[in-house]
Order: structure tokens, then C-alpha cells, then sequence
């Protein structure tokens, strides 16, 4: 009996915390879900029915296969499991097949994925030490670190609504990570190398990783005042990294090396000729820029200081992924984003190279690289807010002013996620859901910060509360009025601006703390 | 409270299991010609805005009776009307008179979904948070841990939210009359109650226990003084809001007496369907529907009745207490479900629900019950494609209730309640120690019975010959399992008030 009750889990509450998520993550299987959905039934049969010479050329769908080689091997190996459910969705010229097993068997491929998520939950609890406080189960850092990450809005709706598999993917970026505070170097390493095989997104924060073990790895000691022993240099250390990344590409690129394709896998996966924003704007930079764009336009039509014909007729709101001419100021190319993001790395990795400060410094510098890519990258999705928004969970837990950086960023960041979910169906879900997150993760740390400051200035209490009026603006008021037809884009435009202040502004707040922060040795002195 | 947030989030996260289920399929979607209690709900709101009041009940050319007619007392009756209004506002389509007869769309499916949780989120959610704040004795986190539970009990929200009906407006207002009993706003409670009933009939096996609370109450104030004020206040107000409830059907005799034909269709039968009570489980062995005469059977049933809640009643009108009427509750609703006339399977939510309030006292059983009580509805469920929420939302409500309450750790005689029973039993047999071994037994028993009763219902074909065999053994199971369970609650009952005199004798 007793045996049946921890199996059940009597009193572990992180088993209960993760089936509970799982049950919920079932519960959500009949709602919408996106054409990421057909996107990803698609590389199912291409990798089940094609040889690997194909993957890449294939274009009978134009969702083609643009991930790296990994994730198209994951497919291959779930269209295996995939047949027992149905045989027709692995069929390529069965576009947008849909029956209701290819539907269940799809869910429940995220949703077992999402194992490896949990997994690495559980680690990261295990190393990350937040702050000490109550001694009560839901006042301790543990329990309210696991509910922000296995419980995350953001994943819940991007990846068990809307349909993708981030779930695995950010699960294999936090192991890494507890490894990293674990001491397991190598083994960190070899993972994130493995995840950027995955998915080559993570290529943005591969910076952070790459100084880190070059640093405060390759480099075995620092001197008295923390800076650079340069004579302390481990050959041995960077030959093995480098062997483990080298090892990893070649199984991951070798076969199409072999097969001289690489041009081609390389041109599916950096496709440069998208536009500089996505359909919907993603809250960044480049939001703000366009937004600033258009009003300028608008103002320079009523004061007839630019000539209407001249003005592209391409609207950026149309929905279609597209070139974009900006009116005013400069158009953006590709090399300029490019630029900036690195521009805006730079800073925060020089500053883990001169000031490192363990595992925590790599964490700071690994989101920040996460948010100036999202801030300035090319063809930014907004889903990308989750890249940050996943680590920073582990720090909030551990300082408060983390923590308030931590809540303006996820708040902002998920309500961003909104009109991913436009159908009527989800509305409910996707509002009840928001509530839960924002104000458990809002509670929970304001009472674990309670002997502290207050976690937000009454700016950023403002902030936070517009949101719900923008809301209630954006999908009730709005679609009754007038300008509905006229201006349809308004809504967007809206949040996208609304959450790009909030998102910039948690970016430099950040950054902000991390260069102000003094090193360790100081801090310990105190 | 300081932990306020963490009571919002057991709120929103019953409101996120209540809107997700209710995506999926409800009862009779896309089977015509007679669909199914959607379209029943469907057709009140045509008839109660396209008719007059006078014809509601009434068959006639506009209202076929044989055709989902109005069963329900008139409360039913002006939240149809209530939401046929908001529905014409939308699409008047969804009500039209005659041509919207098996109606089906997505957007109505929304609307309709939507009415259950307004409904839901207007009264029984606010009853449960406040009966919850309201516990005595245990702590905050206890508190939060018994409404995340009662809110997650799979088998309203499946019924509710899936099948498609209202049970949680007369559920809620029942709650709502337990509350006001309980901390003695009497008058508002029985108020709240007559609501209930008013709302829907089956409440009714709530009224004894009321009845029997109240009048214990006036007893114990003296029936020469205080007493009897409150209970000439209390008879007014019943009086007073069952007038109020069914004013324009008092204007003529034979408006009256149809609404009543219509509410306790005495000639449809002992039972429906398959119904895990005394008598459908009976009838495997021995037809008696079709062997015994219509008004022996209603006679027989009445005694039965009668006999088993006769004790649990008396004993809660000298000694009333909010602990021994929450109980009674408990074992009258049950001696009904299994022993009264006319019994639908979805009846067992009117035993939920006192079952779910006693959950922060006896954590094991009541779980035990509630599981129990939602794997009854199996075959009901499973007509309405509703495999994989229920699924889904058993296993989250035990898994609620396993932490929250660590249920396997509390099997003792005491946590079980039964101290004083087994106290007196071992003045006769010395050796009566094994009871509470026996209870975690035929637990796991039972949790292996229904989870092979479901699996083999999912998977295997029945015998040609008798194609509802599994739908009989789920029901005879879970008759079986309901009687113990009235045993162990009269049991509890009956036994109750010694434990408070020993404690008494003791301190």
C-alpha cells in the first residue's frame, strides 16, 4: 500500500506537479491547432517515404523541411511509431491530411517528448539554489521554480495548442545548463551540440556557451582578483570540446557532405528571402521601428510632404511572409540585423569573459544573447521569446530584482504569444490560462521576495495592469466598431508595439544588472 | 487570507479542466431524429421564448411533448427563457420555432458550452470557495487543497461540460442552502434550497436531511419559544419562495397539476437505462419491471426507501449538528439513488457533492466514493465520446486528491471514523482489529475491478448475445460498491455522537 502510494505520488509533489501538467497537456489535445501542424506531418512523410538524398530537395508541400538534420531524423524515427496509427499521414501528396489518429498520435508525440523536458526540470531544481525562505512546501524556491517551468504558459500553448516541439528542445538547452552548474562541462557541451542540430535557432545563444567554456574551462584558474591566468590554459580541454562538437556535426552533417548537398540544407535553413518581420510583428526592435515608420507615413501624408504614389503598396500587416518596403526611414536588409544583434551580444560576452562569474554569469549571458537576438534578429517569430523567457525562470527564483526583470519579460512575452490563438474556442483557454501563470508566478515570488523591496515601481505596475485593458480592447471592444474593416491590423499593432516597450524594457534592465553587478570576489567579501 | 493566489489558481485551474472538456463532444451530437440532452436544452430555450407561459407544459401542435418536452420545474423553465433571449440576440435562428429542431453548429455549440460555465462560475464555483474558506479547524493550505479537489470531481464536469446539462445551478444552490444551514443563516439557507428545488426535482433527495436539520434545530431552541418562531419563519419563507417560483402556473388548477404530472412521471418505469441502484442490478437476476404490478413496484421502492434512511433521519433530528446533517446528506441521497423509483445514472452527482464536502474529513473514502460514483456513468460517457476526458480527469482528481490529502497514509480506524464502531464490536469479538486492512483491500480491488471493467469496455466486442454485458457488470459493480458505501456512512452516523461523549468523558 505504501509502495502504491509513492508510486502515486503521496507526498512528491513534483511527480504530481508534472502528471498534472501531462493530464492538462491531454485535456488540450482537441483544441485548434496551427499549420505548423501539417507542417510537421509533412517532414513525417518526408522522411519516412524518401531517401536522405531527397530531404532536402523535396518541395511537393511548401512546408519544407527546414530544421537541421537531427530533427529530420527525429521525425524519421516517429513516422515509425507513426504508421501504427495511420498509414495515409506518411503519404507526401496527402497534403493537409488530417484524421482524428494522425491528430491523436501527433499530440501525443509532443507530449511524450516532453519527458526529457521534465527530466531536465527536475535537474535544474536540484542545482539551482534560490533563496531561502518559508519553510513551507509552496513557499520554497524548488517547488515554485518547478511550477514556472513545467507549467510555463508560453510552452503550454505554443506547443500543446498551436503545435510544435519546443517542449524537448528547451528541455535539452536546460540540461545543458544544470550541467554546466553540475560541473559537467563536457557533457553540457555535447548536448547543446546536439540541440543545435535540433533546431538552429539555438545558434543565437551559442555565444554564451562558446566564451563560457573557453573561459571558465579551457581556463583552469583565475588569478587573486579574478581576472585571466593566461598561463593556466588547458590544450587538452578545448582539443576534447572540440571533438565532441566536430564528432557531432559530422553525424549530423556528414551524410549530406557525402552527398554534396550541404549548399542546399544550408539554403533551407537560412532562407534570407523571408521579410524582416513575420506576419504578425513579433515584439522587438524592429516592431518599434516600423511602427515609428508607419506613423511617420501617416503624418507625412496629412501634411502632404510625401507623395502618395510612391508609397510601396505592400502593408506589413497582410499576413503573408513578404518583402517590406519601409516608407521613411531606411529599409533593413539582412546584413544590417545581422549587425546590430551582434552589436548587441558583444557587451554581455565580453562581460563573461572578463567578469565570469560561474555558471549564474553564463546564465545572465546566455539570455541576454537569447533577447538581443530576439530584439534585433531577422524574421523574428514571437514564439523566440521563449528561448529567453525558459532560463531566466532559473534566476528569478534566486534575486529579486531578477525576479521583477523576470515578470515584466514573461508577462510581456506571453501575452505577445495572444494572437497565436485567435480562434473563439480558445479564447477562454488561452485568457484562464495567462491568469493561472501570471498570477501564480506573480504571488508566489512576491511572497518569496516578501522581506524585500516590492518587486515592480508604480511605472511598472502601470505597465503591467495596461495590459488587461488591451486586452479586453483588442478582442471585445474592437471587432464591434466601425474601424474593424478599415484598419483590421490595429489590434496586432497594438500589442505588438505594447509588448515590444515591455520587452525592451526588461532587456535593458537587464543588461543594466549584469554590468552593474559587481564580480564574486566582491560580493563575498560583503 | 494571505494565500489568496494559490485559492485563485485552484479556481482557474478548475475553470481550465471545465472549458477544455467542454471541446469535446456532448450527448446526441450529429444523431437525429432525437439527438440528445444538448438538443433537450436546446428545445426548452425554442418553446419558453416562442411560447406562452401557459403553454409550456402543455402538449399541443407547437409543443410536441414526445419531443424533449419540458420536465423540469419552472426554474429550468426561466433559465431557458433567460438564455433563449441572449440567443436571439446572437443568431435567432438557434431558437426559431419549429425549423430549429436539431440545430447544430459550432459557434451554437460555444454559446451554449458558454451559458454552463457562466452559469457554474455565477454559482456553484463561489459555493464551493466559501464552504472552503469556511472549514474549521484544519489549515490554510488544507483549505485550498479541499476546493482544488471538490472543483476538479471529474464526474460534474463531464456530465456538465461534456454530456451537456446544468447540474451545478441546483447543485450550487443546494450548496449555497448547506452553507447557510450550517452557520445558522437558516432562513437564507432554506431559501437557497427551495431554489434547488425549484430548479430541478432530483433535489429532492437533499430535502429530508433539511427538513430533519431544521427541525432538530427548532427542537433544541425549545418548540415553546424560540423554536417555534423559527419555524413558522422558516415555513413562511419555504412557502413564500415556492409561490414566488411557480406564481403563473398557480393561476389555474390543471396548469398546476400538469407541471407536476410532468415533473414525477410516476408511470415511466422503476428505472432507466442502466442504473447502478438496487433494482436495475436485481433485475439481472429477476425481472422486476416486467413480473410485479406498476404500484407494487412503486410500493416496494417507497418501503425500501423509507427503511434506509429512517435511521440516519431520526438521528439527526435529536441531535442536529452541521458534521451529522452533512452526513445524512450523504446516506439519504445514497438510500435514494439506490432504493427510490425512476432513478437516472446521473442521479450519483446528488450524492457527490455532500460526499465532496465530507472529503477534508474522511480524505480516503470520499475519494474512493467520487471515483466509484464517476466510473458508474462509464456507459453514459462512453455513448457520448467522452473516453479520454474522463480519463484524463479521473487521474487528475485522484492525483489531486493522493497529494493533497497523502489519502493512503490515512487508513486508520480513526481517520476512517469507525473508532467507536470497532470499540463496540470488540466488547464482542476481541479479535476485530483487521477492519482497516480490509478497507485498503477492497480498495485496491476495486481500482484494479474498474480499471479492467473500463479497459475491457474500451476494447473488447461483447457476445452477440447480450450486447450490453458490459455496461450490466459496470453497473452491478458499482451498485455493489454503492451499497457498501451507504453501510459504512449509516455506520458513521449512528456511531457519531459516542465518539463525542467519550471525548467528552475524557477531557
Amino acid at each position: 500500500m505504501a509502495a502504491f502510494g509513492i508510486a502515486t505520488g503521496g507526498s512528491n509533489w513534483f511527480s504530481a506537479l508534472a502528471l498534472g501538467v501531462t493530464l492538462l497537456k491531454c485535456l488540450l489535445i482537441p483544441t485548434y491547432h496551427s499549420t505548423d501542424f501539417e507542417v510537421h506531418r509533412n517532414w513525417l512523410a518526408i522522411t519516412h517515404s524518401l531517401p536522405i538524398s531527397q530531404w532536402y530537395y523535396e518541395a511537393t508541400s511548401e512546408w519544407t523541411l527546414d530544421y537541421p538534420p537531427f530533427f529530420a531524423w527525429f521525425e524519421y524515427a516517429l513516422s515509425h511509431v507513426a504508421k501504427y496509427f495511420d498509414q495515409e499521414m506518411l503519404n507526401v501528396r496527402n497534403l493537409n491530411y488530417s484524421s482524428s489518429r494522425t491528430l491523436l498520435f501527433q499530440r501525443f508525440s509532443v507530449i511524450f517528448t516532453d519527458a526529457l523536458f521534465v527530466y531536465a526540470v527536475h535537474e535544474c531544481c536540484k542545482c539551482i539554489d534560490g533563496k531561502k525562505a518559508g519553510k513551507e512546501l509552496t513557499e520554497k524556491p524548488k517547488f515554485i521554480l518547478s511550477v514556472l517551468l513545467l507549467w510555463n504558459f508560453g510552452l503550454l500553448i505554443v506547443d500543446h495548442i498551436h503545435f510544435q516541439y519546443n517542449g524537448f528542445l528547451s528541455g535539452l538547452m536546460l540540461l545543458s545548463i544544470a550541467r554546466f552548474f553540475q560541473k559537467r562541462h563536457m557533457e553540457g557541451a555535447f548536448l547543446f551540440a546536439v540541440l543545435l542540430h535540433f533546431k538552429h535557432i539555438y545558434l543565437y545563444v551559442a555565444p554564451a556557451y562558446g566564451v563560457y567554456l573557453l573561459r571558465s574551462y579551457c581556463f583552469t584558474a583565475n588569478k587573486q582578483d579574478g581576472s585571466i591566468r593566461w598561463n593556466s590554459f588547458s590544450f587538452v580541454r578545448l582539443i576534447s570540446l572540440g571533438l565532441i562538437v566536430f564528432l557531432v556535426s559530422a553525424l549530423s552533417l556528414g551524410p549530406f557532405l557525402a552527398l554534396n548537398q550541404l549548399p542546399q540544407v544550408f539554403s533551407r535553413l537560412f532562407p534570407f528571402k523571408r521579410g524582416l518581420c513575420h506576419a504578425y510583428w513579433a515584439p522587438n526592435f524592429w516592431a518599434l521601428y516600423s511602427a515609428l515608420d508607419k506613423v511617420l507615413s501617416v503624418i507625412g501624408l496629412e501634411l502632404k510632404l510625401l507623395d502618395p504614389n510612391k508609397i510601396p503598396k505592400a502593408s506589413m500587416t497582410s499576413g503573408l511572409v513578404q518583402q517590406f518596403q519601409h516608407t521613411v526611414l531606411p529599409s533593413v536588409t539582412p546584413l544590417a540585423t545581422f549587425i546590430c544583434t551582434l552589436i548587441a551580444m558583444l557587451p554581455s560576452v565580453f562581460c563573461l569573459w572578463c567578469k565570469p562569474q560561474g555558471p549564474r554569469g553564463f546564465l545572465r549571458c546566455l539570455i541576454l544573447c537569447a533577447l538581443s537576438s530576439f530584439m534585433f534578429g531577422w524574421h523574428v517569430h514571437e514564439k523566440a521569446i521563449l528561448l529567453a523567457v525558459l532560463p531566466m525562470s532559473l534566476l528569478s527564483v534566486g534575486k529579486a530584482v531578477d525576479a521583477s526583470i523576470f515578470l515584466i519579460l514573461t508577462t510581456t512575452g506571453h501575452y505577445s504569444l495572444f494572437p497565436l490563438l485567435f480562434t473563439a474556442p480558445e479564447l477562454p483557454i488561452k485568457i484562464i490560462l495567462m491568469l493561472l501563470f501570471t498570477i501564480y508566478s506573480i504571488s508566489s515570488l512576491k511572497t518569496l521576495f516578501r522581506k524585500e523591496k516590492p518587486l515592480f515601481n508604480w511605472m511598472e505596475t502601470f505597465y503591467l495592469l495596461g495590459l488587461g485593458p488591451l486586452e479586453v480592447f483588442c478582442e471585445f471592444v474592437f471587432p464591434f466598431t466601425s474601424w474593424n474593416l478599415k484598419y483590421p491590423f490595429i489590434p496586432l499593432l497594438l500589442t505588438s508595439v505594447y509588448c515590444a516597450v515591455g520587452i525592451t524594457y526588461a532587456w535593458l534592465k537587464l543588461y543594466v544588472s549584469v554590468l552593474t553587478d559587481p564580480p564574486v570576489g566582491k560580493t563575498k567579501k560583503q | 487570507m494571505e494565500k489568496w493566489y494559490l485559492m485563485t489558481a485552484a479556481v482557474l485551474l478548475g475553470l481550465t479542466v471545465r472549458w477544455t472538456v467542454s471541446l469535446n463532444s456532448y450527448s446526441g451530437a450529429g444523431k437525429p431524429p432525437m439527438f440528445g440532452d444538448y438538443e433537450a436544452q436546446r428545445h426548452w430555450q425554442e418553446i419558453t421564448f416562442n411560447l406562452p407561459i401557459k403553454q409550456w407544459y402543455f402538449n399541443s401542435s407547437d409543443n410536441n411533448l414526445q419531443y424533449w418536452g419540458l420536465d423540469y420545474p419552472p426554474l429550468t423553465a426561466y433559465h431557458s427563457f433567460l438564455c433563449a433571449y441572449v440567443a436571439k440576440f446572437i443568431n435567432p435562428d438557434w431558437i426559431a420555432l419549429h425549423t430549429s429542431r436539431g440545430y447544430e453548429s459550432q459557434a451554437h455549440k460555444l454559446f451554449m458550452r458558454a451559458t454552463v460555465l457562466i452559469a457554474d462560475l455565477l454559482i456553484y464555483i463561489p459555493a464551493v470557495v466559501l464552504y472552503c474558506c469556511c472549514l474549521k479547524e484544519i489549515s490554510t493550505k488544507k483549505k485550498i487543497a479541499t476546493a482544488l479537489c471538490i472543483l476538479l470531481y471529474p464526474g460534474l464536469i463531464l456530465i456538465d461540460y461534456g454530456h451537456f446539462q446544468y447540474n451545478s445551478v441546483s447543485l450550487g444552490f443546494a450548496l449555497w442552502g448547506i452553507l447557510g444551514v450550517s452557520y445558522d443563516w437558516d432562513l437564507l439557507g432554506s431559501l437557497a434550497f427551495c431554489l434547488a428545488i425549484n430548479y430541478k426535482q432530483m433535489e429532492l433527495y437533499h430535502s429530508l436531511p433539511f427538513f430533519c436539520f431544521l427541525l432538530g434545530k427548532c427542537f433544541k431552541k425549545g418548540l415553546k419559544g424560540k423554536g417555534l418562531v423559527l419555524l413558522i419563519k422558516l415555513a413562511c419563507t419555504v412557502v413564500a419562495s415556492f409561490i414566488l417560483c411557480w406564481l403563473p402556473f398557480f393561476t389555474e388548477r390543471e396548469q398546476t397539476l400538469q407541471v407536476l404530472r410532468r415533473l414525477f412521471p410516476v408511470d415511466r418505469g422503476l428505472f432507466e437505462d442502466k442504473v447502478a441502484n438496487i433494482w436495475c442490478s436485481f433485475s439481472v437476476f429477476f425481472k422486476i419491471r416486467d413480473i410485479l404490478p406498476h404500484h407494487i413496484q412503486i410500493m416496494i421502492s417507497f418501503c425500501f426507501t423509507f427503511l434506509s434512511l429512517l435511521p440516519a433521519c431520526i438521528k439527526l433530528t435529536l441531535h442536529p449538528s452541521p458534521k451529522g446533517f452533512r452526513f445524512t446528506l450523504v446516506s439519504c441521497a445514497l438510500s435514494f439513488f439506490l432504493f427510490s423509483f425512476q432513478v437516472h445514472e446521473k442521479s450519483i452527482l446528488l450524492v457527490s457533492l455532500p460526499v465532496c464536502l465530507v472529503l477534508s474529513e474522511i480524505p480516503f473514502m470520499s475519494t474512493w466514493f467520487l471515483l466509484v460514483s464517476t466510473f458508474s456513468m462509464l456507459p453514459l460517457l462512453l455513448k457520448d465520446e467522452l473516453l479520454m476526458p474522463s480519463v484524463v480527469t479521473v487521474m487528475a482528481f485522484f492525483i489531486a486528491c493522493a497529494t493533497s490529502f497523502s489519502i493512503f497514509e490515512k487508513t486508520s480506524e480513526e481517520e476512517l471514523q469507525l473508532k467507536c464502531f470497532s470499540t463496540s464490536v470488540r466488547k464482542y469479538f476481541t479479535c476485530f482489529t483487521f477492519l482497516p486492512r480490509i478497507i485498503q483491500h477492497l480498495f485496491l480491488t476495486s481500482v484494479i475491478t474498474m480499471i479492467l471493467l473500463t479497459t475491457m469496455t474500451v476494447t473488447l466486442d461483447p457476445p452477440q448475445k447480450l450486447p450490453d454485458l458490459f455496461a450490466v457488470l459496470v453497473c452491478f459493480v458499482s451498485c455493489l460498491h454503492f451499497l457498501f458505501f451507504l453501510v459504512y456512512f449509516t455506520i458513521i452516523i449512528m456511531w457519531d455522537s459516542k465518539t463525542g461523549r467519550s471525548q467528552k468523558k475524557i477531557s
